[in-house]
């Protein structure tokens, strides 16, 4: 079991999530996120005081997947997030040890 | 001869009669003038009533939600309760002593500088007018509008020392201050024999239709002092802190617009032209002031932001608060626009260079607000709105620079220098007090972890945490 967990732009989250729904993807985990990588901020004023504000607003998604279908979501979110420009985003993915349902105790590939 | 003397008698009562009936009618002509111009008394006291009532409504409203939500925006969100709360405590606090003796140290008769105890507990205000000042409505709403200045005054010096003050150290310092420096001030400027009184006798007479001096000076100034004595914020000026609420300032700020139509107008102390002539002044001066502020910025900044145009608002109607019922309305605008561009000046310009943490611009715009208002009215002002200066035969005479008396030019910048001397001493002593005996500022930590939490014991919003 993997887990892909993807930062992508805030403006791209309901393409990525018809592109999932699309290819079978039922279950998600959506959370708001700030950050950047070589993205930069921009200057907000607040009575003449400048902030530099660096810390963008991002979604970050995270989905625990059997590894046979990983590919084809990472592909998925990729082409349907990107823009061609810097602050796109990144997909990591990890190895899950285990993964339990919480209703009915299932496990392993049978609770994803 | 019975008959002879019958007669007689018949032609003296009709000699007499019709002069007994006459009489008659000529009393009860009499009363019905006197009842008529009694009910044509009370019609005229029930107008003047009426709004003055309704202005008494609009300042309080003022500080509460008003002032609470403008402050309230502009701090971090641990911080926000407590910023409001301290505008809300003087609702309370400031009332009380003001029953007890804030009325009579500033309306009752007494020196030149401060009012006597006459009027201790409200003793004899009553519900008849005080001819010296409302002769049209009852001393109590005279009381209880003039209460509501006194109210908003302290309230506003909280943005100098926001986010870091004691709450119990607030709660001491505004009783001592509005003992004082408001009280005082008050009574000169518009107490019976006020030093500053331009209707009551003073020696100095100052034109300050609504508080200028008495209200934005003294606490603005009042105000750069606690931020000077007691210090910047932790991280200061490194640290990012912008408002967490630009929107609730914005809602605060519309309501003191509106609310200040209460302040300037209401100061007519009636509902008469005057009042009009204040209403009208008040809205242009804000407009105005709105496009000098944005005006500024966008030039300076090249985007003008909403935070601006709100504290542009608040600096033209700080300046035309002296002005309100002595100006006529283009120059109402002139000083709405003079103040916004002033006031953003001091405080996105002097303010960095001095390094000075005035928070929430206490000084930037009621300190230097009030003063440039202030001797803008003797500039502009004009007997043709408002006679307030007249000579032996009663005939008006001119009010301001422009007009032909330049000599009161001499007498508001009198009334600003006792403004701020009162202000600076005043406060000094006050701060100096409350340090040695509660302590002024809260400590390292409970600054960090926020006033809400370390002087309330609550957050102000449960937004993350799901219940």
């Amino acid at each position: 079991m993997t887990k892909v967990e993807a930062i992508i732009q805030t403006s791209k989250l309901e393409a990525v999530k018809d592109a999932l729904r699309e290819i079978g993807i039922e279950g998600m985990t959506v959370l708001d996120a700030r950050g950047h990588g070589r993205q930069k901020g921009h200057t907000e004023v607040y009575r003449g005081r400048e902030y530099t504000v660096d810390l963008l607003p991002k979604i970050k998604l995270e989905l625990v997947l059997a590894d046979d279908m990983v590919e084809r979501v990472v592909q998925a979110i990729a082409n349907t997030a990107r823009t061609g420009k810097i602050g796109d985003g990144k997909i990591f993915l990890s190895r899950i040890d285990e993964a339990i349902r919480i209703r009915n105790d299932d496990r392993g590939e049978r609770a994803l | 001869m019975r008959r002879f003397a019958a007669t007689g008698l018949l032609l003296l009562f009709s000699f007499f009669a019709p002069l007994l009936a006459q009489s008659q009618t000529a009393d009860s002509s009499t009363a019905r003038i006197a009842q008529l111009e009694q009910r044509l008394a009370d019609a005229q006291s029930s107008a003047d009533n009426s709004w003055m009532l309704t202005s008494s409504a609009l300042v309080l409203m003022m500080t509460g939600p008003g002032l609470a939500l403008f402050y309230g925006g502009l701090v971090r969100k641990k911080n926000v309760l407590a910023t409001m709360m301290q505008s809300f405590a003087l609702m309370a606090l400031i009332t009380v002593l003001w029953a007890f003796f804030g009325y009579s140290l500033c309306f009752g008769e007494g020196s030149s500088f401060v009012g006597g105890l006459h009027h201790l507990f409200l003793h004899g205000v009553g519900l008849q007018p005080e001819p010296a000042y409302s002769p049209t409505i009852p001393q109590q709403t005279f009381m209880v509008y003039q209460l509501m200045f006194a109210i908003i005054t302290p309230a506003l010096i909280s943005g100098a020392f926001a986010e870091r003050m004691k709450f119990s150290a607030m709660v001491l310092f505004m009783v001592l201050w509005s003992i004082l420096v408001y009280d005082p001030m008050a009574h000169m400027v518009w107490g019976k024999g006020g030093f500053l009184n331009a209707s009551l006798g003073g020696q100095f007479p100052a034109l300050d239709f609504a508080g200028g001096t008495v209200v934005h000076v003294t606490s603005g100034v009042s105000a750069l002092v606690c931020a000077l004595y007691l210090g910047k914020r932790l991280g200061y000026p490194r640290e990012a802190m912008p408002p967490h609420s630009v929107v609730l300032s914005f809602i605060g700020a519309c309501l003191l617009w509106v609310g200040w139509f209460g302040f300037n107008a209401g100061s007519a102390l009636g509902s008469g032209p005057l009042a009009t002539s204040a209403f009208v002044a008040t809205h242009f001066g804000a407009a105005a002031a709105v496009v000098g502020w944005c005006g500024a910025e966008w030039l300076r900044n090249g985007k003008p932001s909403v935070l601006g145009g709100i504290s542009g608002a608040v600096a033209g109607l700080v300046a035309i608060t002296p002005a309100a019922g002595f100006v006529k309305p283009m120059p109402a605008l002139l000083i709405g626009l003079l103040a916004g561009v002033f006031c953003y000046f001091m405080v996105a310009v002097v303010k960095a260079r001095f390094g000075y943490d005035d928070s929430l611009d206490a000084f930037g715009v009621h300190g230097t607000g009030g003063t440039l208002g202030a001797l803008l009215t003797g500039v502009f002002a004009c007997s043709a709105v408002n006679p307030i200066f007249k000579d032996a035969q009663g005939n008006p005479l001119p009010s301001g620079l422009i007009e032909g008396n330049a000599r009161q030019l001499l007498n508001q910048s009198i009334a600003v220098v006792i403004a701020w001397g009162l202000a600076i001493v005043g406060t000094l002593i006050i701060l100096k007090l409350v340090d040695l005996t509660v302590g002024l500022r809260v400590s390292e930590d409970a600054e960090i972890q926020g006033l809400d939490l370390s002087q309330h014991g609550e957050e102000g919003y449960f937004w993350e945490v799901s219940t």
